[in-house]
């Protein structure tokens, strides 16, 4: 199967200066991060603070320039793209739909913006993609007509929905799209999601620290920290037979409702991840239950796992 | 036998037409958990805020009865309030980040709790803070005591505020989304740490969530709120085996659970949006996107018992099974 | 404290709405006047009547009718000169936050936005500017190159845009982080449009407050030129001129300095209680 999309090596490093008289700190977001997404599939991608999803995220959008590597969409370097040859490829939704949408502008104005940015459509046409998609995520006509703020935080999304889908690109990459809403509304939003996929063929890239929605929305799942990939498989093999220790405890933390069994220990200290701080050797091994010497100086090497998946460890 | 902690009929309207609770009534017993579970809109952070007497200005509140260890909490002056919060009860709040005072020291934060309500000097107050922090799994306490809380992330920062709270050795702890705003990882380590507390000191708790995850691993009994009222409460395992109210049994539906996902289906959902509900609103609030509503929905509501400490507000008779759509 | 302590952001006090309402009533009636008023007062402001002159105002004897705030020192009518004035006063400060805005409006959205060099290029800048003593670069420009209204409105706009430029860089920072900032990047639209569209309406609020507090400081600044005979040249009635005629015969005449005088000091109340309860309105719609 193609993939829709590609991304190698990428790596994404800040220099930040704490205070006047400090030294210059490296802080490396995305450190030398691979993977591809076959077209119509989802990719999850979970981690906490830190990991550095979000930057991939915006790397991924152009709103980063990364320090190195390459993204193909379709076999094109993206990043030799201008902003609207890649806007018809690749587009967000963003976690807080009462940011992502312009208060001071209707909803029918904020959909219609990436036909308008593309200057080669006529206002019939984008009048008619505009009605015809605030349709499809459930908004009525009069609801295009109002402004952010009379609207819920589901019918917001729904609109950022909309406007990321209004020129038809190949891949979406949701940032965390239902971590601010309610849960009922969530779900909602993430059947949306699922039918807009399969009805229009788009690929998803799903950002979120919520395993159970990855679980539910994603076919292969790929787990951050500190920047990295340290685990990427299968979905229901990632979640069966996790084989890195922080998937392990990511996977333990999660508190299903099932009552009477109690908050598990995850025994992974109090030491909290710094990307101005990276450990040497594993990046994990401060945090590791099961972390030996060799993890202390030398960092893992990236091991590919036959039928699929790969892993960072040095004892997967 | 008295609880901690009785709320009977609790009202909170706003600016004299938002009706943000609406007779909200619930116990909190001596050395349990218990939760109020709902989503944003549902008043159960503004319940918090009316038994703490710490509502906006233009929030008015009344109860038939509202109680702590038997003293009437709605006769009490804002004097006599003011001694009691921080002091027998506490509470911690969602957001780590803006909880505590940027411009004062952590130990000079805490030691102040103490020397205001118990007259402590402030070496013992500061004594006893380094102590608590060390109970509440930080390290270097002493250390800590000297630093700002930017200097913190957002982890220990709420470890801090636990700490803070418990300064007093308070006999009720009120948490507003004590985890909400931090990784998932830290949450597991910091519900531990309060389940712990709760042994230790014998604290009661009364927990704000919207997470049915926490609420079946941490609470002993449960009230589900919606549009300002308590739809359903009961025992947790109860809750969770046998739920009666369209709107607890709809939520379950909603929460993807781990192992058990069945990618091609949809979720289960709630259609529509919560309601505002103004003075005069009559009947049940849900009935806009229950599935099961007739006419009789939007006149008075049965409180039903459902069994053991377990009763819910609807029509429906217990145990019903998926009814035609009215 | 003993008080309930207010979580939520307190609603603006009745003494607040009031001074908001005072001051759209001063800037309203300053406006009429100055649009409509030399229409309403029959007398010219510039006609001399020199045997009439230092006629006292209505409530004082001695006073003639149809001059009701008496005669100036050359006879002329001393409302119509008023009326006229204001028109002088407001038209000043409102062409000098045209281009001081347009300056430091500019500047700071394009430092805030763009960030790197650009910034530090409108920080030095700002910076250079506010180590420029307005008053005394105004007197030397006015000084060289002689006196007129519309030299007076380039030197304010051209010296009072710090303030501009500043509001704007910190609102447009702030607002540039925001996500439909990032999604109309994504969406490919042009930097004229992000600029224009989606920043701009969003910090106008911030920045209408500092055009009210700057064309108040634009009207006094004025008046303070032509005080010292640098501003508006005679006989155009600038409220300054008046107040510098009028101090010679401030001990037996003393209206003719004290009317100029008390209005000057209304319009800049009047626009500074619309600032600040714009920037009061401003507040609670934020934390809303």
């Amino acid at each position: 199967m193609t993939a829709a999309i590609e991304v190698e090596n990428l790596r994404c490093e800040f220099r930040v200066r704490t205070g006047l008289m400090s030294a210059e700190k490296r802080v490396i977001a995305v450190d030398d991060v691979t993977f591809s997404v076959p077209a119509g599939s989802v990719l999850g991608v979970v981690g906490e603070s830190g990991c550095g999803k979000s930057t991939l995220a915006r790397l991924i959008l152009g709103l980063l320039k990364p320090t190195a590597g390459t993204v193909l969409v379709d076999g094109k370097r993206l990043f030799d793209l201008d902003r609207k040859a890649r806007a018809r490829l690749i587009q967000p939704v963003f976690q807080d739909p009462f940011a992502s949408l312009n208060p001071r502008r209707r909803i029918r104005d904020i959909v219609a913006l990436p036909l308008e940015a593309q200057g080669t459509f006529t206002r019939g046409e984008i009048a008619r993609r505009v009605g015809g998609i605030l349709e499809r995520v459930g908004l009525s006509a009069a609801m295009g007509e109002r402004m952010p703020a009379q609207l819920s935080g589901g019918q917001r999304q729904r609109a950022a929905i909309a406007r990321a889908l209004v020129l038809e690109p190949r891949i979406v990459i949701c940032d965390e799209p239902t971590s601010a809403l309610d849960v009922s509304v969530q779900a909602q939003i993430l059947n949306l999601l699922a039918d807009l996929r399969r009805d229009l063929g788009l690929t998803y890239l799903f950002i979120s620290h919520n395993l159970a929605v990855v679980e539910h929305v994603a076919s292969e799942v790929a787990v951050m920290y500190l920047g990295r990939i340290v685990e990427r498989n299968e979905t229901d093999a990632l979640f069966r037979t996790p084989r890195h220790p922080y998937t392990k405890a990511l996977l333990e933390s999660v508190l299903t409702p099932e009552p009477g069994r109690g908050v598990p220990d995850i025994g992974l200290g109090d030491a909290m991840p710094d990307p101005s701080n990276i450990p040497p050797g594993c990046r994990f091994n401060p945090r590791c239950r099961i972390a030996v010497e060799r993890c202390r100086h030398e960092a893992p090497a990236h091991m590919v796992r036959p039928p699929q998946g790969m892993v960072e460890c040095h004892l997967a | 036998m008295s609880a901690l902690l009785e709320v009977e009929e609790l009202q909170v309207m706003f600016g004299g037409r938002t009706a943000a609770v609406r007779g909200v009534s619930f116990r909190v017993e001596k050395g349990e958990t218990h939760c109020l579970v709902g989503e944003s809109g549902c008043g159960k952070s503004v319940t918090a805020l009316a038994v703490m007497n710490l509502l906006a200005r233009g929030g008015q509140r009344s109860a038939k009865r509202m109680s702590f260890a038997g003293t009437d909490l709605t006769s009490l002056s804002d004097r006599e309030m003011a001694r009691l919060r921080g002091n027998r009860m506490a509470m911690i709040f969602q957001e780590p980040m803006t909880s505590l005072n940027p411009a004062f020291t952590i130990g000079s934060q805490m030691a102040e709790v103490l020397t205001r309500h118990k007259g402590a000097s402030r070496a013992a107050a500061l004594d006893r803070a380094a102590e608590l922090m060390g109970r509440v799994g930080i390290t270097a306490p002493g250390m800590r005591l000297g630093q700002f809380p930017h200097q913190l992330s957002g982890g220990l920062r709420q470890r801090v505020m636990i700490a803070m709270a418990l300064m007093c050795d308070p006999e009720l702890l009120i948490a507003d989304e004590p985890t909400t705003a931090l990784d998932v990882t830290v949450q597991a380590q910091i519900l531990r740490l309060l389940a712990s507390l709760k042994r230790e000191f014998g604290l009661s708790i009364l927990l704000i969530t919207h997470d049915l995850g926490i609420v079946a691993r941490v609470a002993d009994h449960v009230s589900v709120m919606y549009a300002g009222e308590v739809v359903e409460r009961a025992p947790t395992a109860e809750l969770f085996r046998a739920p009666q109210h369209p709107y607890t049994r709809g939520l379950l539906s909603c929460v993807p659970v781990p192992g058990r996902a069945q990618r091609d289906k949809p979720l289960g959902s709630i259609p529509g949006i919560v309601p505002t509900i103004g003075p005069d609103f009559t009947g049940c609030a849900f009935r806009s996107r229950c599935a099961h509503a007739n006419e009789t929905c939007a006149r008075e509501i049965p409180r039903r018992p459902a069994g053991e400490a377990h009763d819910y507000l609807c029509r429906l008779e217990p145990d019903w099974a998926e009814l035609q759509p009215a | 404290m003993s008080a309930p302590i207010a979580i939520q952001a307190p609603q603006t006090s009745r003494i607040g709405t009031a001074g908001f309402a005072i001051g759209i009533a001063i800037v309203a009636i300053v406006l009429a006047a100055a649009l409509i008023g030399n229409w309403l007062v029959p007398q010219d402001p510039f006609t001399q009547d020199l045997g009439n002159r230092l006629k006292p105002p209505f409530w004082m004897e001695g006073s003639e009718a149809g001059h009701l705030l008496g005669t100036d020192q050359l006879g002329r009518d001393y409302l119509a000169r008023l009326v006229y004035g204001a028109r002088i006063s407001l038209l000043i400060g409102i062409m000098t936050v045209i281009t001081s805005g347009l300056i430091g409006i500019t500047l700071g959205v394009l430092g805030g936005f763009f960030g790197g060099r650009v910034d530090d290029f409108v920080l030095f800048a700002i910076t250079t500017r506010l180590s420029i003593p307005v008053v005394l670069v105004a007197l030397a420009v006015v000084g060289l190159m002689g006196s007129g209204l519309g030299l007076v409105v380039a030197t304010l706009g051209l010296l009072l845009w710090d303030r501009f430029a500043v509001v704007a860089r910190a609102t447009t920072m702030q607002v540039r982080n925001h996500d439909y900032v990032s999604a109309a990047w994504c969406a490919g639209a042009s930097m004229p449009h992000i600029l224009i569209k989606e920043i701009l309406p969003n910090i106008a609020s911030h920045l209408a407050v500092v055009a009210t507090l700057e064309m108040a400081l634009a009207i006094l600044l004025e008046a303070a030129l032509s005080f010292l005979g640098l501003g508006v040249p005679p006989p155009l009635p600038s409220w300054g001129l008046m107040i510098a005629e009028g101090k010679d015969y401030m001990f037996f005449s003393p209206w003719v300095i004290m009317i100029p005088g008390v209005a000057l000091a209304v319009l800049v109340l009047g626009i500074n209680l619309v600032g600040d309860g714009l920037r009061n309105l401003l507040g609670a719609e934020r934390l809303r």
